[in-house]
């Protein structure tokens, strides 16, 4: 039998809303949610997670309050943070569209790798006639060229 | 060590090309057809700046990915950012930006040479009409998806006589980043 060694574990993408467009998963052995509550919680996890990084910034005005959100890309954004277990990298577009990788938390820095799954989006997601936006979608091309292009950055 | 290209450039040479000719003749095709359908110039307008407006909303994404400019801090950004890089990667012509206002909150978008309208004429009949209103609306689309709400609109047109294409581009607002999920859960 032959044993699934992968260091991608899953990956979402968020449109500005909240509205969780697409759940890919490679290995997640342990799931305690809804889908629906997962991406909920992620999403709020992350919203959360922004503000409280520009909030601790050293070199911000500090102007702001917790609650101020600035624009997305705009300011200090994170970009991953690290567990025992697992590994969450955050692409963040200005355009609102957030690309999350739960990865082995002994990946390197992702941030080209989640900037060539952007491209993936977009070629075949965002110019698809089909594909009304704001939807969650279901390409087949683009899981197979995502799994394809995942498997060399094993 | 070859010269640092100007990310315009380095843009247009990522993306790949479509025969300009297809391209300018297909859109006179497109105007032709609503020009049939819809008989009132208005209504062609108006069409034409609904369609570049969905054009915009997905192209932003297409532009982000490929030319990898990050988010601008200032409108003045914004406008160097759409005249130099957006226009040079889709277009393959640069825009020049002036005429701002004293806020900088609006400003000109001048364009020497149009791709959209090579070879046309407009008749006596469709004197109202604004041939390239679509790069209106897709300016608007794209802008409203990185949060700021605008007003595109012809100021000077070639085909009409006058002596370059410029747009007015005007800022209303930026949408703030509210928090999508209602607290009851």
């Amino acid at each position: 039998m032959a044993t699934v060694r992968t260091r991608m574990r899953c990956l979402y993408v968020f449109n500005r809303n909240g509205i969780c467009l697409h759940y890919h998963v490679w290995l997640r052995p342990l799931i305690t949610l809804s889908a629906q509550q997962d991406q909920k919680l992620l999403f709020g996890l992350l919203y959360s997670l922004k503000s409280f990084a520009a909030k601790v910034d050293p070199l911000s005005t500090g102007k702001e309050n917790l609650s101020f959100q600035q624009p997305p890309g705009q300011g200090c954004s994170f970009h991953s943070f690290r567990t025992n277990t697992y590994k969450l990298s955050l692409l963040e577009t200005p355009s609102g569209i957030k690309f999350i990788l739960v990865t082995d938390p002994r990946m390197g820095d992702l941030r080209d790798a989640m900037k060539y799954i952007y491209n993936i989006y977009v070629e075949y997601v965002v110019k698809n006639p089909l594909y009304e936006p704001g939807q969650p979608f279901r390409c087949e091309l683009f899981n197979s060229t995502l799994d394809q292009y995942v498997k060399t950055l094993e | 060590m070859a010269p640092a290209m100007r990310p315009g450039d380095a843009a247009f040479a990522a993306v790949e090309h479509v025969n300009a000719e297809l391209f300018t003749l297909t859109y006179g095709a497109i105007v032709r057809q609503l020009l049939t359908d819809f008989e009132e110039v208005e209504q062609v307008n108006k069409q034409l700046d609904a369609m570049g407006y969905n054009i915009g909303i997905r192209l932003i994404d297409d532009f982000l990915a490929k030319s990898n400019v990050t988010r601008c801090s200032e409108f003045r950004e914004t406008a160097d950012v759409i005249a130099k890089v957006g226009f040079k990667m889709l277009l393959g012509v640069t825009a020049t930006v002036s005429n701002w206002n004293n806020d900088s909150t609006e400003c000109s978008l001048i364009l020497e040479e149009n791709p959209l309208v090579d070879f046309v004429e407009l008749p006596e009949t469709c004197q109202g009409l604004h041939y390239c209103n679509i790069l209106c609306g897709v300016i608007r689309g794209a802008l409203e998806m990185v949060s700021m709400r605008t007003e595109v609109k012809w100021v000077r047109d070639m085909l009409r006589g006058d002596d370059a294409y410029e747009m007015r581009l005007k800022m209303l607002d930026q949408i703030p980043e509210a928090y999508p999920y209602k607290d009851d859960e």
